[in-house]
Order: structure tokens, then sequence, then C-alpha cells
């Protein structure tokens, strides 16, 4: 291709097209970004909405007062999973109780670990119907924490928790769920950094 | 196409004809050059996802299994998904997009021609990648083109391949997409305003946009699937904090914005075509404007819907609900703003018409069907069932892909100079409609009464619909050599040698692109026309052709 000099026009038009062309591909990085910042934002609008079990849940609730409401009566359901495959037998000894709201109960879990082998777990809990999960408080569980078990390990493990006066009047059943993950090796990758 | 342009003609005084041989198409930076090739790669990959398609059709012409085992079923339920929108729909759009945004705007070429050539030879890699999966051990991905965690996550040796060929076909979506919007902001003829473009370029530049703001989130989603795997961080798993919920929800946040990139390319084409044989301006030009400026605005707020059963607040579930039924009032606009265009035109029915008008009337069944599926409440029955399946082909099909065969039939005269065989064309359309109809339609039955999507095998009592969709799918897919061997006759001239098109094409064509001759010279509009108001060059063809 023969080698024209440029023209002024040329010139300026060649510079308006990378000014735009600059401009799109700074979009194109604030988006790569935005998808994650979306990671935070997701998790902050979960908890400001108490969704998908990122409530504070994971969290030990401080300064819980009892003021007993005993004109009403809520049924606490507890369901258990184990996240992929049989690692443990988990389950709530009893499947439901009923509550008063504003009272402490302490609960019992068990599980046992099935394997030949050493393992970690991690409980996830969840909370139904969401508008519950605000107000169900616990001062103690077992998924504040990852779980060790040795080589065939039954544990017995507590859950303290109440659920407090405000809950909405239309609430009669909350479902606690836990879900039970082996996270051995993110035990494993996490630990390093330390030693 | 491919040859249209190998005898010189046109231009005398300077001759930067294309190179001759193999490396003329590697080496191109001409845009009607690379046009050819995105459109012979999305034929290529039309017809590899369409024979996946056959493979699945067959499985589930009789319950029980037949041809292929669960697990194969999976991988191409998988690959026809990502093969057909990645590598079909979306290189067809921009194929036709290069081809004509520059010749509709009165430019020589795209702004960036390097990086559109670079841009169109990322696509052979990525899907010579993807489809080496196939012959992996394990085999290819087979956990939904949706590729949620944690179940994609169990994808064995396939899984980089897949993460890095969508990483590849997203910088190729990108840059294709930079280059339109680059273009068509500062390369139009004088007088070309913004509102005097025509549909095709504004569907297209809106569409641009939209591929600019959602391919990056898409790679950023398949980015944290890959660290997940490999490299222990939790972003979507929940024993380390994260919340496979999540992906969904960014997934959608790309993929539903994603769902209008493979339309509204489409709604400019039909745009430009009903007109023409309506022989009567379009009718509410700006109205359509606006219309897919706001059909992609609230493509970005609806993206839930596709998500109402995984456990949204009441209130979130209503947003969604009426946000995404918003859609159909611009949508509803444009589809009547077509029959206004058509009302008492002079109407012919030539092959390009035919599915332009089949476009508007089963564009629309999909679009009902849509609405059905907006509606949370019912929306628990239909969720993954073939009633789903149903929508989404009605308004792939019979919507994208029936608009790019609309455009090839309408633009081929003036990309080869040559008429293709309208009674081949019309026999291509009248078999195409019905057996698109008989394929899907009955789907809308089968997921009505239960049937979830995605697996091989199936109750005996939905047996009948499903051999009437299969029989509908292998008269579907055998009716497109029609169409092959219409479009190679044009390329190659076997109906005679002889460039019979005019300049003009269609009795009721205006805009740029017909003022050039046909064929297109392989340069065209060095010097840009002066466009008056009614769209077409003030001096007639005189700066059409060279300086």
């Amino acid at each position: 291709m023969a080698v024209e000099p440029e023209s002024p026009e040329q010139r300026s038009g060649r510079r308006t097209r990378r000014y735009t062309t600059g401009k799109l591909l700074l979009v194109v990085a604030g988006m790569f970004g935005f998808g994650f910042a979306l990671v935070p934002m997701y998790n902050a609008l979960c908890q400001l909405t108490n969704l998908n079990g990122k409530d504070k849940g994971m969290l030990a609730a401080s300064n819980v007062q009892e003021h007993e409401d005993d004109s009403r009566e809520v049924t606490v359901q507890f369901l258990t999973t184990v996240n992929g495959g049989r690692i443990w037998s988990f389950a709530a000894n009893t499947p439901q109780i009923k509550v008063h709201p504003g009272k402490l109960y302490t609960v019992m879990f068990t599980a046992k670990n099935q394997q030949d082998d050493a393992v970690v777990g991690q409980a996830v809990p969840s909370v139904v119907p969401w508008n519950a999960a605000r107000h169900l408080h616990k001062t103690e569980c077992f998924c504040f924490n990852q779980q060790p078990f040795a080589a065939n390990e039954e544990k017995q493990m507590p859950v303290r928790f109440m659920l407090d006066p405000e809950l909405p009047r239309d609430v009669t059943t909350v479902t606690l769920s836990y879900t039970f993950f082996d996270v051995t090796q993110l035990a494993q990758s996490a630990v390093k950094p330390k030693s | 196409m491919a040859h249209a342009h190998d005898d010189a003609h046109g231009h005398d005084d300077h001759a930067h004809g294309p190179d001759k041989g193999i490396m003329r198409w590697i080496k191109t930076t001409n845009h009607k050059d690379l046009g050819t090739l995105y459109l012979f790669f999305s034929f290529t990959m039309f017809f590899i996802g369409g024979l996946m398609s056959l493979v699945i059709r067959a499985e589930l012409f009789q319950p029980g299994l037949q041809f292929v085992d669960p697990e194969l079923f999976n991988q191409f339920t998988t690959m026809h998904a990502l093969v057909m929108i990645f590598g079909g729909v979306m290189p067809g759009f921009v194929g036709l997009a290069n081809w004509m945004v520059p010749m509709m705007i009165g430019c020589s070429d795209l702004a960036l021609p390097r990086v559109n050539n670079w841009g169109f030879w990322l696509l052979p890699f990525a899907f010579t990648m993807l489809l080496s999966t196939f012959f992996l051990p394990g085999g290819a991905p087979a956990g939904g083109w949706t590729i949620y965690p944690p179940l994609v996550l169990q994808t064995g040796n396939s899984f980089p391949l897949l993460i890095f060929a969508i990483h590849l076909m997203g910088i190729s979506s990108i840059t294709g997409a930079i280059n339109v919007v680059v273009t068509i902001l500062n390369m139009r003829a004088p007088g070309m305003t913004l509102l005097k473009m025509p549909l095709f370029v504004w569907t297209w530049l809106i569409t641009a946009y939209l591929l600019i703001a959602v391919m990056p989130v898409l790679a950023g989603a398949v980015t944290m699937l890959l660290t997940d795997k490999y490299f222990g961080t939790s972003f979507f798993n929940a024993a380390g904090g994260g919340d496979p919920v999540m992906f969904e929800h960014i997934f959608w946040f790309f993929g539903h914005p994603e769902v209008y990139i493979m339309i509204l390319p489409a709604f400019g084409i039909i745009s430009s075509i009903i007109p023409t044989f309506a022989r009567k301006p379009l009718f509410g030009y700006a109205s359509m404007v606006y219309a897919v400026a706001s059909i992609a605005f609230l493509s970005f707020i609806v993206w839930a819907h596709h998500m109402f059963t995984v456990g949204i607040p009441l209130a979130g579930e209503l947003f969604f609900m009426f946000s995404t039924m918003l859609i159909a009032v611009p949508t509803g606009v444009k589809v009547f703003n077509w029959i206004a265009t058509m009302w008492k035109g002079s109407m012919t029915y030539e092959t390009p018409m035919l599915f332009a008008i089949a476009f508007v009337f089963l564009f629309s069944i999909g679009g009902f069907s849509g609405l059905s599926l907006a509606l949370a409440p019912v929306d628990f029955q239909y969720h993954n069932t073939y009633f789903v399946v149903a929508h989404f082909h009605y308004v792939l099909v019979p919507g994208a892909v029936f608009s790019i065969i609309a455009a090839i039939y309408y633009w081929i005269p003036k990309w080869t100079g040559r008429m293709y065989n309208e009674a081949a064309g019309k026999w291509h359309f009248w078999l195409s409609s019905i057996f698109i109809n008989v394929t899907f339609f009955p789907q809308h039955f089968l997921g009505l009464a239960g049937m979830p999507r995605r697996i091989p095998d199936y109750a005996v009592q939905f047996t009948d619909f499903n051999m009437v969709s299969t029989v509908g799918a292998f008269g579907f897919f055998i009716s497109q050599f029609i169409f092959i061997f219409n479009i190679l006759a044009c390329c190659y001239g076997w109906f005679g040698r002889q460039r019979n098109a005019t300049a003009q094409v269609w009795e009721g064509a205006t805009g740029l692109e017909w003022s050039v001759p046909s064929p297109a010279p392989y340069h065209t509009f060095e010097d840009p026309p002066l466009v008056g108001d009614d769209g077409m060059p003030v001096h007639g063809n005189a700066a059409a052709h060279a300086h």
C-alpha cells in the first residue's frame, strides 16, 4: 500500500477513535472489576435482608437477655444434611421442639465420622422463613468453629439458641437447617501460612 | 460470498484488491472479508451444533436409552448450547455488522481493522479448544451451559479448557463490540446523524454497549470458578463462607443482557427488510430506537427471573416479575410498528420478507411464552421443564436464526452481485417454518405436562410429542441444505456467472448500502458520501466508486 502523508483531518479522526477506544476499554476493565465487586455487595445485601444464611447465624449473639413470652408457642424444626457423600452420619437428637420466644433452649446434635481417616467438618446454618432469621440468636453453636473428627469419632454437639419476642406473629414454625461440609483441605491450606 | 471479490472489477486506479490465496483470509483487515469469514464460521458452528441437537433428538425419539449414555447426553446438551450461542448466533450477527455497518453509515471500514482480524481469529482457536474436550478422558463439560457450581466444579480435565474457551470468546466479542461502537460514533458520513442511522446500525450500537458491559462480568464469573476449583478460593463454596446462589446472580446479570444481545440485531434486520418489501418507510422510527434502548436498560434489572425457585423473598419475586413483564411494552411497540409498516403497504413476498414476517409471528409466540414464565407463581411449575426449552428455542430459532437467514437472503445480491434462486428460497422458507413449529410447538405441551429438561430418558406418556418433535428437528436440519446450496450458488455462480443484481437490488430498498454497485466493490466509501434527508447520497452513486 502506498504511504500517503496524513492529512490533519485524518490525524484528528484517528485521535478521536483512539480516545473512544480508550474510554470503552476502561468500561471493560471497570465491568470486569464490577463482577468481583458483586461478591461483597451480594454478601452485604444478604446480611441486610438475612438471606441465604448470610445473617448473623454464623456468629455468636452477644448480650442475649431472656424475657420469656409464654403466651406464644413456636415450633422449631432441625434439618441436617451432609454435603457430598456419606462422610458423617449427622442428625439432631430431637427433630423438633416447641419453644416460647424469649427463652434460651439447648438442643444436641450427633455427628459420627464414618471414615477411617480424620476429617474436619464445618456446618453452615440456614433459617427459614427468611423473616425469622434475624430473630434467632445463638449463644453457642458447633457451627461457630470447624469441627475436627478423629477416625470414626462420634461427637455430641450443642446448640443454645433463643427466638426473640419480636419474632413476627405470623411465624409459627421456624426451620433451622445445617449442612455439614468436609473442609479438611480448606483447613489445611488455611493453617499453612500461620505455621 | 467467498469468491465474489476475486474477479477484479471496479477499482482500476488503485490496486488494493485482495491478496491471493489463503493468506488473504488470514491477514485480511477488510471488513467485507472478515464479515464473510464470520458468517462462514457461524455456518460451521450452526452445523456442528445442529448435529449435536440431532443426537439429542434421536435419543429422545423414544423413552429409554437408545444411542448415547446419560453422561454423553449431558455433554451434548451443554455443548449444543455453548456452540449455538457463542459460535453460531453471536458470530453470525458480528459478521452481518462487519459487512453492513460501514456500508450503511458511509465509511470505508471499521475503525480498528487489525483488531477486527484478531477478534475473528480468536474464535477458531476458542472453539477448537472447546470441541476438543469431547476427546479428553472424562469427556466434554456436562453441567449445562449455565455452568452452575458446585456441579460444574466436578467437571474433569475439560474444565480449564471450557473456562479459557469462554475467556477467548469473551475477548473476541468485546473487541468486536468496541470496534462497532467506535466506528458508529466517529466515522459516520457527513449528514448521517444519529437519528438518521438505519435501525440495524442502531440496534448494533446498543448491542455492542451491552456486550461491553456484560462480557467482562462473565469473564469475572468464570475466573472465580477457576480459582474456586484450583486455587482454594471459596467464592461459591458454602463451606468456606461462599454461596453457590451468588454464582447464579452473577451469571444471570450477564445472561439476561446476553439474551438481548442475541435478539436486538435481529430487530434491526427485520426493521430493514419489512419497509423494503412493504414499500413504505418504517412506521415509528424514533419509537423503535427508544424501544430498543429501553429493552437494553430493562435487561439489566430482570436477571433473577431465571432463578425464581432458589428462594427469593416475596418482594424480590414481585420486583423481578413486574420488571420482566414491563419488557413486553417496548417489545410490543416494536411488533406493532412492524405490523403498522406492513399496513396498506404494496407488499411482495420474496424470501427475505417471508422470513421477516415469520419472525414477527413466531418471535411473538416466544415472547408470549416468556410472559408466562415471567409470572413467578407459574414459574414454579414451569421451571426446568420443556416449556422453558420451547420458549427460548422459539425466540432463538424462528427469532435470531430466522433473522440471520432473512438478512443473508436480503443482502447476498449486494455481496455477490447474483440473485439467489427464489424458488429454492421459498422451498427453504416453507420447509423451515413448518418443521420448526413441528419441532418446538409440542415441547410446550411436554413442559406443561411436567417433562423436565436435560434428561436422556422420560416417562412413556411423553412419547408421542417427543416423536413429533424429533421428526421436526430432522426435517428442519435437512431443509437447511437448500439454504447452503442457495448461498454457495450465489457465491460461485452455479446459476450462471453473470452478476445480474442491480445496485438497488430491491425495488423498495433505501439506504447507503444500495447506492454502491452490486457486488459491492472491495473498498466502498473511501471518500465519504454526503447523506441527504432521505438517507441516500446527495450526488448519486458517484461517491461510492473510487477516488
